[in-house]
């Protein structure tokens, strides 16, 4: 196969991952994430009408004539279905959700509630705090992992394409408003431990290849390896994003935020395995020397 | 790497086979309880209530002060130490004694022999915690008194909420305590909890106590409202009988009046306590409160000696209903909230089962293809291997009757896209060995040999997420990550087992031909 010359373009990628980075900060910070019922609390309603005159406007208009704090109504999948989300959460009342009900069904027609989700405050204040643990859990854990496996410049290069990765993801999520969940919290733990699978991928032929070649600068070995690996990375995208896409079309709308992280996690992940991972070894000088050294030790 | 003892073969095959067999017993039907294994669906599947109650306990720390103060005046009064100004405030008792027993009382509340700690024996711990400043002591639970009282609680909590959820007769609950003052209710199947809601937000303490002829509140009287908020009533704080003395209750139509009543029946010391009461007051109306409410307040027209009695108040069959139940079942010793409700109807459900296994289908299909396009009859090996993977995870889920959730069924299309990795590295590396190997067996054997770090490499990273998510996750997720986890084992050994020993025979059979991948 034709030897394609990725490290011409680690100089403009990298500046481009930094202001992909630098940008989702900005939005992080200043527009924050769109949390739902989990991390948020309150109450999210899907129902389903039996007549499609029922509209989005229709529906929130009788939501807000209930004084249940802040309303949200979206379409779910179906021109039928829809998701309605409210500050207010009310479970010790056991009538609370039959009078919304109630109320509905006179304003808009029969509904039928297919999903009653109702988180209170503690509740929600525990998941958002064990969510951020297990991502912060999983990130020491492959530190650990790769530190003990490798020397510390492949661990800080590995590392730093982790947090690329989930930093852009979020990111994403963070400009187009869409909502984490629970499942997202799965999603980004399941990009962490494929985009170390990736890395790791490469950066074992790295460690191989300088053993094999001692003469051969770390920047031109980068690309000897990441070619070596290219047709595997290549394949294994393809194939976990078929399967992704699979979820993603065909798995519900239940489904759809979660698959659709992981895509992005995915594409992020074998993009940053190639420039954020490798950069990182050429600009830290390893060599031969780095891993004979370790290796006496 | 590609030599394999007959042995080796015969236990991969038998090993697949029974584990496989687990899988298609999830669509078979057998008589028998370990052959007929099925997966267990996940709420969020087979629709139904996900309730976490949370005990308020703080009437329960006030109750066991109150008491707690009766015992200590008894005690210091046998002692013949006169200690004054008993105060319950902020979970916390606080007196005075007389300056010249200081420092008795603060021996006394040391002595791990004293009666006062009757925990300490027990537990090697101090039931409450001192505090002495001049003539005044306060003293709260240690934290090791109160994890105590809290575990007490929750444990005659589960019992109570046990019995009420299973007098309602929903289909298979799961009661799980949670930590020290919660309770996990799970209701498979049910689309509406209102009812159980209404049920398990009550605390069900009914007593028996005169209404007062007084028309002010005084000392030994309290003000209660009636149930239907109509009016209020001076109430004896005495009580007569407690729910406790209850032995049945049951709702029944009294024909006289023609009203849906609560009848109840009473265990003998109740009948004694009750028939001395209403012997004695005759003409005096008698409360019947619930929870704080006065549900009616009928006037005695004579003795009730039997230990049956009713309660009306003007109750609909199924109110009537509901409240035997609740009489039944006990009290609760504290107030539960509800904290967290997640509901999915029985057609969300089965529409999520239906899209979970389309995306499955679709999913498995498309890498297939892309892997037998890729590798020719070398993919057809890898696929292989994905769909014995494939029957493995589920034959294991199955036999150890896993919970399959939604984000599970995700996690297991992802298994499918992710496990042909391991065959993948492996090829690849193969290929790559054929360029300066012409011997293809000695080819094939390093490509397996050298590609093993890097498979166990990325392999464990997936699992370590897995693993992190199994512990910290909750409900659905756990699912996924049991389902990703288990995946991640399967994978290897449909990889290192199943797939290489299809491709050692076919490779040492055809040794001589050229480009054999």
């Amino acid at each position: 196969m034709k030897t394609i010359y990725f490290n011409k373009f680690y100089k403009s990628f990298n500046i481009l991952s930094g202001i992909l980075i630098i940008a989702s900060l900005v939005f992080l910070v200043f527009k924050g994430l769109n949390f739902g019922v989990d991390f948020k609390g309150g109450t999210l309603i899907e129902l389903r009408t039996d007549k499609s005159s029922a509209n989005i406007t229709k529906i929130r208009d009788s939501f807000n004539q209930m004084n249940l704090g802040d309303v949200s109504v979206k379409n779910f999948g179906n021109e039928t279905d829809f998701v309605v989300k409210f500050e207010k959460q009310n479970s010790n009342d056991p009538q609370f959700i039959e009078e919304i009900k109630t109320k509905l069904s006179n304003s808009i027609g029969t509904v039928d509630f297919r999903r009653v989700e109702n988180v209170g405050p503690k509740v929600s204040a525990e998941l958002l705090r064990s969510g951020v643990i297990a991502i912060a859990l999983s990130l020491a854990a492959m530190l650990l992992y790769i530190w003990i496996r490798f020397e510390w410049q492949f661990s800080l290069g590995a590392i730093l394409a982790l947090f690329h990765d989930v930093i852009i993801t979020l990111g994403v999520f963070s400009v187009f408003s869409l909502e984490i969940n629970l499942s997202i919290v799965a999603a980004v733990l399941t990009i962490v431990g494929y985009s170390m699978n990736d890395t790791v991928v490469i950066f074992d032929r790295v460690r191989e290849n300088l053993r094999k070649y001692a003469d051969v600068k770390i920047f031109e070995l980068t690309n000897i390896s990441i070619n070596e690996t290219l047709s595997r990375t290549i394949i294994t995208s393809v194939t976990t994003l078929l399967a992704l896409l699979s979820i993603f079309i065909f798995g519900g709308e239940i489904l759809k935020g979660f698959s659709l992280a992981m895509i992005l996690g995915v594409i992020f992940g074998t993009y940053s395995s190639i420039y954020i991972a490798n950069p990182v070894l050429v600009s830290l000088k390893v060599s031969q020397r780095t891993i004979v050294k370790e290796e006496k030790e | 790497m590609l030599y394999f003892s007959k042995l080796r073969v015969f236990s991969v095959l038998i090993f697949t086979l029974i584990i496989s067999y687990f899988t298609i017993s999830n669509f078979t039907k057998v008589d028998d309880e370990f052959f007929s294994k099925n997966i267990k669906l996940g709420l969020d599947l087979q629709g139904g209530s996900y309730l976490l109650l949370e005990i308020d306990n703080e009437p329960v720390i006030t109750q066991r002060l109150q008491s707690k103060v009766l015992e200590f005046k008894k005690f210091f009064k046998d002692k013949d130490i006169k200690v004054r100004n008993f105060v319950i405030e902020d979970k916390s008792i606080i007196f005075d004694v007389e300056n010249s027993k200081i420092e008795d009382v603060k021996s006394l509340l040391d002595d791990d022999k004293s009666e006062i700690n009757p925990y300490f024996q027990q537990y090697k711990s101090h039931q409450f915690n001192f505090e002495n400043m001049d003539t005044s002591f306060k003293l709260e639970f240690s934290d090791y008194g109160l994890v105590l009282l809290k575990n007490s609680s929750l444990d005659q909590a589960i019992e109570i909420v046990r019995r009420r959820v299973d007098e309602v007769g929903t289909n298979e609950p799961n009661i799980l305590k949670r930590g020290n003052d919660r309770i996990l209710v799970e209701l498979p199947g049910l689309d509406d909890p209102g009812r159980i809601k209404s049920l398990l937000g009550k605390t069900a303490n009914l007593t028996f106590q005169f209404i007062s002829s007084s028309s002010e509140e005084s000392f030994g009287t309290e003000k209660l409202s009636f149930e239907d908020g109509s009016s209020e009533a001076i109430v004896s704080k005495r009580i007569v009988l407690s729910g406790d003395n209850l032995m049945d209750a049951k709702p029944t139509m009294n024909n006289q009046t023609n009203e849906t009543v609560v009848s109840f029946s009473l265990d003998r010391v109740g009948a004694k306590k009750f028939g001395k009461a209403t012997s004695n007051g005759v003409g005096k109306r008698l409360a019947i409160v619930l929870d704080g409410k006065i549900i009616s307040a009928p006037e005695v027209r004579e003795p009730i000696i039997g230990g049956n009695g009713q309660i009306s108040g003007n109750f609909t069959f199924q109110s009537a209903t509901d409240l035997a139940l609740l009489l039944r079942s006990g009290a609760l010793p504290a107030p539960l909230n509800i904290i967290e409700e997640r509901t999915v109807g029985p057609d969300l459900g089965k529409d999520s089962i239906n899209a979970g296994i389309m995306s499955l289908i679709i999913g498995f299909i498309l890498v297939v293809a892309f892997m037998f396009y890729k590798y020719r009859f070398f993919g057809l090996i890898a696929n292989l291997a994905l769909i014995s993977n494939l029957f493995l995870l589920v034959g294991i889920l199955t036999l150890f009757e896993a919970t399959l959730t939604l984000p599970g069924i995700a996690g297991i299309i992802l298994t499918v896209g992710m496990a042909v990795d391991a065959n993948v590295l492996i090829f690849e590396r193969i290929k790559e060995e054929l360029k300066n190997e012409n011997n293809s067996i000695v080819a094939f054997d390093s490509g397996y040999t050298k590609s093993r770090t890097t498979i166990l490499d990325a392999n464990i990273t997936t699992l370590i997420a897995a693993v992190i998510l199994f512990f910290m996750g909750s409900g659905p997720i756990k699912g996924f990550s049991i389902t990703l986890g288990v995946g991640i084992l399967t994978t290897l050994f449909s990889v290192y087992f199943i797939a290489r020993l299809i491709t050692a025979y076919y490779v040492i059979k055809n040794k001589h031909k050229e480009r054999l991948i």
